[in-house]
């Protein structure tokens, strides 16, 4: 859900409305969430849960056995896929670009953690070109504070050069 | 101006600008977040106010109860089985009179056990005489905290009321929210004063026996303060407007229905995806309109006759059931409406958090202008 939110503020921040939400399994750390954005150039009265995403991040990849998490995708759309194994074996629907990055191994060197979000943003950013730089760096700020909010960022630009976001 | 938060926190900001003089409240998902962003408020010193743990909702309400009647502010939230607790604390305070307001983050109740959303909470405390208002978005949630205070602080209503926000839908969205200044709160909502209150010097008592030859005429007093509440929340509705740019002046709000043959009929935040459909609707070519309820209590029965004027078929979303007799919203519709010619068809949706759809509702449409209705809508046949 962090991850949800904080990819949500940045686009607000970039000047579009925005809305993040989450659809709970059960409330505890490790379970399987989902979380859900929108972004648009109107306000969004929508409420109901996205079925056929443009865009996905998968941030646990031992998921992909259990679920199919490309479901209702489309030729255009873009997979993040968070696995320290390049060779991950699945199937991707047709005319989707699917980004692998070890998001794990970033963040348990720029954060000491393996909390991912924020290294997933900043490749969310660069794959998607949905939102920039700087309103992503505002946005980690306003959420973190002193030399966390510094390790954050950090993760966050790497995850965005190694996708070829242009820095 | 526009800040990016999360409903429940959107909340807690408005309530701290509201100045309430105590808070009691007891933490239940979801609406966990709100009461813990006041208590750090109230531990931070952002607000002068008491706040008061208690090991249960019908303490909660109780200690909420004995601070209004003392002349005090007062504020609590609470959801699903927190708001089952609080029953008999519900009827105590609208027959005491007391203009406490109360956020419910509606969610289903049990058996079984779901913490998801619909409302059957807040609607099955409809004839306990307290406000109830429902909101689309967080924006709105926000807003009607503000003018439920007016309302019910009124000296001719003197009622507490429900600020009805759903459950997570709501609760756990972050989107854009403005939130007003302090001094524009406090332009807008003027500190309470209390009508009567408990003070030693001048003793009254609240909640006192009634007999056979008076019980029938204060249980009168408070569905008249009720009837009267309609006016009331138009005019502070329309303050508001006045004041923010965003008009409330209505108990019920119309979406294209001005040559609308349709008419979808819903509380909550169901509207925007309801809003949505409509607009696609349209686009078709079909002649299909919504009708927000906004109040459910007082009920707005001429207001939605008024709005209705010129529709065929009207078909109502509950997400609520009264068990044994069809959904509550589309009952009391299908009585105002009694008469008027027009088909009315209740469709129960969304229990226990089922997801809606704009694909619902376009088929709930379909459904009612088949004459097809008064049904569980999206039933999974399968596992009955």
């Amino acid at each position: 859900m962090t991850a949800a939110e904080l990819i949500a503020y940045a686009a607000f921040e970039g000047g579009v409305f925005s809305q993040a939400f989450p659809a709970f399994g059960v409330e505890r750390r490790g379970a399987p969430v989902q979380a859900f954005v929108r972004f648009s150039d109107e306000k969004i009265r929508l409420r109901s849960q996205i079925y056929e995403p443009d865009y996905i991040i998968v941030q646990d990849p031992t998921l992909i056995r259990d679920v199919d998490v490309f479901n209702g995708m489309s030729s255009g759309g873009i997979a993040i896929i968070n696995t320290e194994k390049p060779d991950l074996d699945f199937r991707v629907p047709e005319g989707v670009k699917v980004y692998i990055i070890d998001a794990t191994t970033i963040a348990l060197e720029e954060l000491g953690v393996p909390i991912t979000n924020t290294t997933l943003m900043g490749a969310f950013a660069a794959a998607t070109g949905e939102i920039g730089l700087e309103p992503l760096e505002h946005a980690l700020r306003s959420r973190f504070s002193g030399s966390m909010a510094d390790k954050n960022v950090r993760a966050a630009e790497r995850a965005y050069t190694l996708i070829g976001g242009a820095a | 101006m526009l800040e990016f938060m999360e409903g429940s926190h959107a909340v807690a900001e408005i309530v701290k600008r509201c100045r309430p003089q105590v808070i009691s409240a007891y933490p239940i998902t979801p609406q966990t977040h709100i009461v813990e962003d006041l208590a750090q408020m109230v531990a931070n010193c952002e607000i002068d106010a008491e706040y008061i743990t208690v090991e249960s909702e019908f303490s909660a309400l109780s200690a909420c109860l004995g601070a209004s009647a003392a002349g005090s502010r007062v504020y609590s939230a609470t959801t699903s089985q927190g708001l089952a607790l609080m029953f008999e604390v519900c009827f105590n305070a609208a027959g005491m009179r007391l203009p406490i307001v109360m956020t419910i983050a509606n969610r289903s109740l049990g058996a079984p056990l779901s913490i998801w959303n619909d409302q059957q909470d807040s609607i099955s405390l409809r004839d306990s005489g307290w406000l109830q208002f429902y909101a689309e978005d967080n924006q709105e949630t926000a807003d009607l905290h503000m003018i439920a205070y007016r309302v019910c602080e009124d000296h001719d209503i003197l009622l507490p009321s429900f600020v009805c926000f759903d459950g997570f839908i709501l609760t756990h969205t972050f989107e854009p929210v403005a939130l007003p200044t302090q001094e524009e709160v406090d332009a807008y909502l003027p500190a309470f004063n209390p009508y009567q209150r408990l003070d030693a010097a001048n003793p009254l008592s609240f909640g006192m026996y009634a007999t056979p030859e008076y019980y029938m005429e204060f249980r009168y007093e408070i569905d008249r303060a009720l009837q009267r509440a309609n006016k009331a929340f138009v005019k502070a509705g329309r303050e508001f407007g006045e004041q923010f740019g965003r008009d409330y002046s209505g108990l019920v709000e119309g979406y294209r229905l001005d040559d609308a043959d349709t008419a979808l009929i819903a509380m909550g935040s169901i509207c925007g995806t309801v809003k949505d459909a409509v607009d696609e609707m349209r686009e078709r070519g079909r002649k299909v309109g919504l009708l927000k309820i906004r109040a459910y209590r007082p009920f707005p029965a001429q207001e939605i006759v008024d709005a209705l004027k010129g529709v065929s078929t009207v078909a109502v979303l509950d997400k609520n059931i009264s068990l044994g007799n069809g959904g509550a919203v589309g009952t009391e519709v299908k009585a105002a409406l009694y008469g008027s010619g027009i088909s009315v068809y209740d469709y129960i949706i969304a229990l226990g958090g089922r997801d809606v759809r704009k694909k619902d509702i376009v088929a709930v449409v379909d459904l009612a202008e088949k004459g097809e209705g008064d049904l569980f809508y999206g039933l999974r046949t399968e596992v009955l």
